[in-house]
């Protein structure tokens, strides 16, 4: 379903951890149809960021629009891929049951699984290339596999919009490919992706738009406008210690005038 | 009177003696227990031991020997041993590797005792949550007086324990805060794992005479749980749960005499109101630790809101000079301009007026000069930061005032000098509104 | 394969549903002769069975082969309602444990039975305050829940709003709670001796299950049951992935809630059966016993309610015969036996097959060795690029080589055992047969040999000159190396070795990339 209304719009977006404010005052419109790279260094607030989009993290404030409307309202438009590491790997699932656990929404609650849904996820394996390592338990599959396999479970849902949380961090070369010209192909069908990136040499190369992100938006729009020395010394550059300060003080209620 | 109770120092003053060196001598080893996440061992030992004893039992055919002490410390460590076996081998998640291996052992234990009970008067009931009552009843001579027997054991597996604390107190404190470290260092993060299990078992089995398996758990974990709530330096958290054990021990006696006659009762078991006197005081605990506590916490936001609110106030009035309004103002106009409610609107004035920062004439409430010195603080340190996110950020320039008016509440006089350094020392915010300077210190 | 999904939930749910009718047989006219028609005919198993599982019971004879028969047949109508009671029990549970056994709460249910000791007091002394039935189960378990919930709840405060640990809260109410109820009983039992009767919801007791007391057990199973089968998929994927799931629009807390609602259920109603010490027992041990099995969790799912069946059933038939064995006991015993089986023999993470497997992987690179061994003791020294080819070529014309042991030895490091063994499985499989001191490659063994030590140079160049990203890529079991690399980089590492003057063994397979 084409449509012109923003993938993503965020307005005064702030969240908080034990009454720490971890990132405030987030607001961006996200042109459709690109691909979005997130950067910004360790603790960022990266990871809350799509969390808060999604409802998974309670927000202090703001509002979040999902194709003009709320997330809950528009949640088989998006598609979720989560960090490698918050799941068990020894969970007794293959790589189809859990690609195909990215239907159970559609399938509905108490509705077994079909052979239609298993073949839609055979599809999307083959997409990312692990059709041959369908029926392999997960733990038997090696870094690179799984993230494709949870790359799988996001396009099963033929989502518009995709947030994806660090899918490059530690895979090899090819499942590095693999995943980019997934992206690629999904900007080519007009899809959106969000994506955070820890690998600044390669922003360039992947992404349309970039957002820096240090606790509050640094910067963003298009790559080739914003990706400059000077924006990522802002990002990266450590000036934020009085920030840092003032929030740790609200953290622990110490109050001085 | 609901306080009478009958105390006789030769029955309850053993009987309360020999619960005392119960509690304290599982509460020595419980803070280990608590602080490596291993309460569920504790438990998981105490219901294990079951089998040893009948075993023993069998073998020994009496109940005071010390076959009973290894069987059961044999199936003590073999429960830790096994759990772990388990879990490597089996690749079996922790909690069920241990409720494997305890269930297990504890219904081997039940079968044994029914099978044998013919030979041996050994009740199940008793093992689970003793009898206390009886402690004073089997005596032995000891230096010429009558000490009961369970007093006695009890005594020497609590010196037993208080000399392990003391001795490895820092080979314990490392291998439970960083096992990698203990083993690489050169003390087994291991060994000491199975001295403390060791340990757990031997305490268990004392103690089951008299307050049962049931009663040692709670106290392995309640006392140490609720002075890791009161403290965070280890010395003073063992320190208190041995106390908070004592007192345990002492109101579970007392209750146990004193609460079922309220109701109309004879008295009940002495070591079901031990715990539930040790409940109690980790209840307590939870709500009121100095620092912790849940009633602490909610106490501590509530003060700060309404610090918060005294700041607005000045500052509201602040402004108003600054803008040249009437500055007096009634407190129902507070309530309207703040959005705050009557009360909180009350109490902040009244604090205000504590503190010589505010008058009240008539109703009508107006800034005295201490409180207009705290009002420029404030405004001075919101306009800052209003300078200093607007060029250091991206945000919005009609978002910078609500997040100076969260900042401006923490902000101290360091950080307005440090943020003034980085500004370059300006004078106006970006809205155009002069920023206060700051006063020089008086050194008041 | 999904018919035979349905084929097999149908069965199950016939069958259970078999055992519920059982339970409600009087009621509804199926069951033509009440018990007092039976007593007669097998009395002395049934003077037995009166007395059965009590703990302070002290006759121990073994049962006579009338009384097994019957045992075995469930002709003794309580016998048969309690038996397949406590069956449906185990089965509940062990579906239901499968749940937390993957989210690892396993020792939550441990508290929260602990927990239900005091609201059973409670229910006891306000029902005799209030003059109603103070020994009515329903009223009792309604209590047991009350105290039970409260227990669960205070357990999640505590891991919420404090700095306290899971476990520590756990212990915490486990022992506070029971502690509890112990007095309370105590102060039950000086009201002229009622506590017998409470007492038994500690050790577990059959005997003194009535029949309504089953049906309640049985309706209760069945519930569990139908909502496990019912909502398998969501409660998969709350165990796998909980925050997917909330990404999904399934409220991960209120599912939760479900899953907990389904432990207490199963504790609430196993107390009577198996006591509430070892009602967790009945959660854990069947679960963890089927993860050996399989790497699917339907079946392991299904197959732990098996167990968990199987355990109610022949625990409490056990005990039911023999006297002095105490049911709950005897059923715990039983699982943990299924448990051990499983543990050595289950054929997925058994350790029997794990074993197997490991022996195996050995054995197969001690071949791999000794025919690379072979192989680079024989072939041509020096590499011109038509040379090698040819020799393998022209293969069955080829002079057949000795190779000596003392040379095979010398090659790696292996005892002399070691290689004799790998000889001789190799000399089986006719890749080669001994000659003399030595041994002597067939044809059929030359090109294997060929295969491996070209896998194994072209593998070893890759990780040297690729060693970023190489480890992932590694698939030593590949028949052949282009089967997982790109030809550009066969290419590439080909060249490679050709540089450092290794021979390069030809392809098995004829693969394009060699051209060009």
């Amino acid at each position: 379903m084409v449509t012109n209304a923003i993938p993503l719009s965020i307005d005064d977006l702030t969240v908080a951890y034990h009454r720490k404010p971890v990132i405030w005052d987030v607001s961006l419109d996200l042109p459709a149809g690109s691909l979005v790279g997130v950067v910004g260094p360790n603790g960022a607030g990266k990871s809350t960021l799509l969390k808060a989009v999604m409802d998974l993290i309670p927000r202090a404030s703001g509002r979040i629009k999902v194709f003009g409307e709320s997330y809950a309202d528009n949640r088989g438009r998006v598609g979720y891929v989560p960090q490698r590491e918050s799941v068990d790997w020894d969970f007794p699932v293959d790589a189809l049951d859990v690609v195909t656990m990215g239907l159970y929404r559609e399938i509905g609650w108490c509705f077994p699984v079909r052979k239609k849904h298993r073949q839609a996820a055979m599809e999307a394996l083959r997409r990312v290339g692990m059709a041959d390592l369908a029926n392999r338990q997960i733990s038997q599959l090696s870094g690179g596999q799984q993230q494709r396999t949870f790359l799988a479970r996001a396009l099963v849902q033929d989502a518009d919009l995709y947030l994806m949380d660090e899918p490059f961090a530690a895979v090899d070369a090819s499942t590095e490919r693999a995943i980019v010209d997934v992206l690629r192909d999904m900007r080519a069908r007009g899809k959106t992706a969000v994506v955070i990136h820890h690998d600044l040499q390669t922003v360039a190369e992947y992404f349309d738009y970039v957002v820096l992100l240090n606790m509050r938006v640094v910067a963003h729009g298009f790559v080739k406008d914003v990706f400059t020395p000077e924006n990522l010394q802002k990002t990266y550059g450590g000036r934020l210690t009085l920030l840092d300060e003032v929030t740790e003080a609200m953290r622990h209620q110490r109050r001085k005038l | 009177m609901i306080f009478a109770i009958s105390w006789n120092w030769s029955l309850d003053g053993w009987i309360v003696l020999a619960g005392i060196l119960a509690a304290v001598s599982a509460a020595l080893l419980g803070n280990f227990l608590v602080l490596r996440r291993m309460s569920m061992l504790g438990d998981a030992i105490s219901h294990s031991v079951l089998p040893g004893l009948a075993a023993a039992f069998f073998i020994s055919g009496t109940r005071n020997s010390f076959p009973m002490f290894i069987g059961a410390v044999v199936v003590g460590v073999l429960t830790a041993y096994l759990t772990q076996w388990i879990r490597g081998m089996g690749k079996v998640d922790e909690g069920a590797s241990m409720g494997v291996v305890f269930t297990s052992l504890f219904a081997l234990g039940l079968v044994l005792i029914v099978q044998g009970a013919d030979r041996v008067d050994l009740d199940p009931g008793c093992v689970l949550y003793g009898a206390i009552e009886q402690t004073p009843l089997d005596q032995v001579r000891l230096g010429g007086f009558g000490v009961p027997r369970a007093v006695v054991t009890l005594g020497i597996v609590t010196a037993i324990n208080t000399l392990f604390v003391l001795l490895f107190y820092k080979e314990l404190k490392l291998s439970s805060f960083d096992p990698a470290l203990s083993t690489s260092s050169g003390l087994n993060a291991g060994l000491m794992h199975y001295l403390l299990m060791t340990l757990v078992a031997i305490t268990a089995v004392a103690s089951f005479e008299s307050v049962g398996n049931i009663l040692v758990v709670a106290m392995l974990v309640v006392p140490p749980a609720s002075a890791y709530m009161l403290t965070d330096r280890l010395p003073v958290m063992i320190g208190l749960s041995v106390a908070l054990a004592t007192l345990a021990a002492v109101l579970g006696h007392l209750g146990a005499m004193v609460v079922p006659a309220w109701f109309g009762f004879e008295s009940t078991t002495t070591a079901g109101m031990m715990a539930v006197a040790s409940g109690l005081i980790m209840l307590l605990a939870l709500a009121f630790a100095p620092r912790h506590g849940i009633v602490v916490k909610w106490c501590n936001q509530q003060w700060l809101a309404i610090s918060i609110l005294c700041d607005d106030i000045v500052a509201l009035l602040y402004r108003r000079e600054e803008r040249q309004l009437p500055c007096v103002v009634f407190e129902n106009e507070l309530c309207r301009e703040l959005q705050a409610s009557r009360w909180s609107i009350y109490f902040s004035l009244v604090w205000l007026q504590q503190r010589g920062e505010t008058t009240d004439a008539n109703q009508r409430i107006a800034l005295t000069e201490k409180g207009r010195d705290r009002a420029r603080n404030l405004v001075r340190s919101h306009r800052l930061w209003e300078n200093y996110l607007a060029s250091q950020t991206l945000v919005d320039g009609n978002r910078l005032h609500g997040l100076a008016e969260r900042f401006e509440h923490f902000t101290g006089r360091e950080l307005r000098e440090q943020l003034d350094k980085e500004m370059d020392a300006p004078s106006h915010d970006p809205h155009g509104s002069v920023i206060p300077v700051e006063k020089r210190e008086e050194g008041a | 394969m999904m018919s035979r999904s349905l084929l097999i939930l149908f069965g199950v749910l016939a069958w259970i549903g078999m055992l519920v009718l059982n339970c409600f047989a009087t009621e509804l006219g199926l069951q033509p002769e009440g018990p007092e028609a039976i007593r007669s005919s097998v009395a002395p198993t049934v003077a037995l069975l009166e007395s059965r599982g009590s703990i302070t019971d002290r006759r121990l004879e073994w049962p006579t082969w009338e009384q097994w028969w019957s045992l075995i047949l469930l002709r003794d109508y309580n016998t048969r309602v309690v038996v397949l009671g406590v069956t449906l029990l185990g089965a509940a549970a062990g579906m239901v444990g499968s749940f937390t056994l993957l989210r690892k709460r396993a020792l939550m249910g441990d508290a929260l039975s602990h927990a239900t000791l005091p609201g059973i007091g409670f229910a006891f002394l306000l029902a005799n305050q209030l003059g109603w039935d103070a020994k009515s189960l329903p009223l009792l378990l309604f209590g047991a829940t009350v105290t039970g919930l409260i227990g669960l709840g205070v357990v999640l405060v505590i891991r919420h709003s404090t700095r306290l640990k899971e476990d520590t809260a756990l212990g915490a109410v486990l022992s506070v709670f029971f502690g509890g109820g112990v007095a309370l009983l105590s102060v039950i039992q000086q009201m002229d001796g009622h506590a017998a009767g409470l007492e038994s919801f500690i050790y577990g007791k059959t005997a003194s299950m009535g029949i309504r007391d089953v049906q309640l057990i049985a309706v209760a199973a069945m519930v569990c049951i139908l909502v496990s089968f019912l909502l398998f998929k969501e409660l998969k994927l709350l165990c796998f992935d909980g925050q997917f799931a909330s990404s999904r629009g399934f409220p991960a807390i209120r599912l939760d809630i479900v899953l907990m609602g389904l432990v207490v259920t199963v504790c609430i109603v196993g107390l009577q059966a198996v006591g509430l010490i070892l009602v967790i027992a009945l959660l854990i041990i069947p679960a963890a016993a089927a993860r050996f099995w399989t790497e699917k969790m339907w079946v392991m799912f299904l197959i732990s309610g098996c167990i968990g069946a199987a355990g109610g059933m022949v625990g409490a038939g056990m005990s039911a015969v023999f006297a002095r064995l105490p049911s709950g006991a005897m059923i715990v015993l039983v699982c943990t036996v299924f448990f051990l089986l499983s543990m050595v023999f289950g054929t997925s993470r058994g350790i029997l097959v794990r074993w197997l497997q490991r022996t195996q992987l050995h054995r197969s690179i001690d071949r791999q060795h000794l025919l690379r061994a072979a192989f680079e003791l024989v072939e041509p020294k020096r590499a011109t690029p038509g040379a090698e080819k040819e020799s393998v070529r022209q293969d069955g014309h080829r002079e057949q080589v000795t190779v000596s042991m003392q040379a095979l030895l010398g090659k790696r490091s292996w005892s002399s055992w070691r290689l004799n063994r790998a000889i001789d499985r190799a000399a089986r499989d006719s890749l080669l047969y001994r000659d003399g001191d030595g041994i002597s490659l067939t044809a059929r063994g030359v090109i294997e040999a060929a295969r491996l030590t070209r896998q194994h140079r072209l593998w070893e160049i890759f990780l040297i000159a690729h060693a970023d990203f190489a480890p992932s890529q590694v698939d030593r079991q590949a028949d052949a190396i282009e089967h997982v690399l790109e030809p550009e980089l066969i290419r590439e590492l080909v060249s490679l070795l050709d540089q450092q003057d290794i021979i390069v063994p030809a392809s098995p397979h004829p693969v394009e990339e060699l051209k060009s």
